[in-house]
């Protein structure tokens, strides 16, 4: 498909690669964090690693939507569907994720939840206006790419007074995640990382553009190459994120420039700043408690918030307690490091939220790099 | 979660919509967060929404980029071989 296959091009990775191999200094190391788990998905599954010299080593960040979720909001989405009877809407990936008492969403829809798998925010609003004589809740979660469509779909439930509809929403935001993983205390607990830079978001920046990621290149001193999904693009940033340690410089630098600018998507950054607004603190899981890192509907959209309409409440729920999802997620340790992986945690047995996602790290992992390890020996 | 993907924008039936082109196979979906697209035009496809336009000379400019880098090494590793 065109602007796919030409960004997955073995002869132009070869190049690549050899000009990597010629800007890696072989005296020192170079650790860089590729925050989304699309980037995660797309090192998998094209080998990249397996193209790059041994001193250049590529950490898995938290940037995956379906891992980042702690089980107590999946506990909320679960008791909308048994307690409330409300029909539930969800993206597919979040319904195998493990939550409180052995449910997932999946097991919830088998304990007779009305649980639907949706594809867009807008069929949820569909669903809504096709069953007026019941409750439909869209379990809104993702990061910047997602939450603006769901802003659409509250704008139009609130234009079209369709009253049975509203949003849990758990939506989240880069930049703090990021903040969170270069300055939070709980780093401590686990170690600090190392690391020289950051392979920043594709697709998330197409809405959000490259400016937030400045502040991390001017206060923090970590250079940014922000990189699309297709494995040449991963390739040409790592070069990138080279060549700015081996001149001292950091800054932002777009390798994504053919859907990414410094300002973004600007008609859908008003429309996520007309109905949400920041939330004081949100647990995402691994990470702790982070201030100001999601999103809350705003009260001009009250009617359409799913917390306010059942009268919700967060519980914070522990990950189990082998599962090493929080290490991983902050790029502390590898899916090999956990006791679980691959045993009693597989994709079709997922224990953390990390094995559920295919852009989760240990799915990624378990998927494409562990038979080559083994065949490496 | 993030997979979002480009697709020719084939059909318009209405501003707030498209149809797009997926390898093949057609979709309905929303051009709500988006401006000026027309037939033809690539967008980035996520959860039935374009999220923004794709430009095609800067596609191009990066595809030439990754070749110019292959060639570079290349010519380095010659000249280093003469030497």
């Amino acid at each position: 498909m065109k602007y796919i296959d030409e960004f997955r091009d073995g002869e132009l990775a070869k190049g690549l690669a050899a000009a990597i191999a010629a800007a890696a200094r072989p005296e020192r190391q170079y650790a860089f964090m590729e925050f989304c788990g699309g980037h995660t998905h797309a090192i998998s599954r094209y080998g990249v690693t397996d193209l790059l010299p041994a001193n250049v080593r590529m950490v898995h960040g938290p940037g995956c939507p379906v891992c980042v979720l702690p089980i107590g909001r999946i506990d909320m989405a679960i008791e909308l569907a048994l307690r409330h009877q409300a029909i539930l809407c969800s993206y597919g990936d979040c319904l195998r994720v493990p939550a409180s008492a052995g449910l997932s969403l999946l097991k919830a829809k088998s304990h007779g939840g009305d649980i639907r798998m949706v594809y867009s925010a807008a069929d949820a609003l569909k669903i809504a206006r096709e069953n007026p004589q019941r409750e439909v809740v869209f379990f809104a979660i993702g990061f910047e790419t997602t939450t603006p469509p769901t802003a659409v779909v509250i704008k139009q439930a609130a234009a079209e007074g369709v009253n049975n509809f509203s949003v849990l929403c758990c939506h989240v935001l880069t930049p703090s995640a990021i903040m969170s993983i270069l300055e939070s205390p709980e780093v401590r607990r686990w170690g600090t990382v190392p690391l020289d830079g950051f392979v920043g978001p594709a697709h998330v920046s197409t809405v959000i553009g490259s400016r937030p990621y400045e502040f991390f290149a001017e206060e923090y001193r970590k250079p940014v190459v922000i990189a699309g999904f297709e494995p040449l693009d991963v390739m040409q940033a790592i070069l990138m994120l080279i060549r700015q340690v081996n001149e001292g410089r950091c800054e932002v630098e777009n390798e994504f420039t053919r859907a990414v600018s410094r300002e973004g998507n600007v008609k859908a950054q008003a429309l996520v700043a007309e109905v949400f607004e920041l939330r004081r603190s949100f647990e995402w899981r691994g990470m702790g408690t982070i201030p100001y890192s999601a999103l809350a509907i705003r009260q001009a959209f009250a009617d359409f918030d799913a917390e306010r309409r059942f009268g919700l409440e967060y519980h914070p729920v522990p990950d189990h307690k082998a599962c090493e999802c929080g290490a991983i997620l902050r790029g502390v340790k590898e899916p090999r490091d956990c006791k679980l992986f691959g045993t009693v945690c597989t994709p079709e047995n997922p224990i953390g939220s990390c094995m559920v996602s295919s852009e989760g790290a240990c799915a990624a992992y378990y998927t494409y790099g562990r038979h080559r390890e083994e065949i490496a020996g | 979660m993030c997979l979002a993907i480009p697709a020719r924008v084939v059909e318009m039936p209405d501003p707030e919509t498209a149809i797009v082109d997926l390898g093949g196979v057609k979709k309905a979906i929303s051009l709500a967060l988006v401006e000026d697209v027309a037939v033809g035009d690539y967008v980035i496809v996520h959860v039935g929404f374009a999220l923004n336009k794709l430009n095609p000379e800067e596609a191009e400019k990066t595809l030439a980029l990754f070749a110019e880098m292959g060639d570079l090494v290349a010519a380095q590793d010659g000249a280093a071989g003469s030497a």
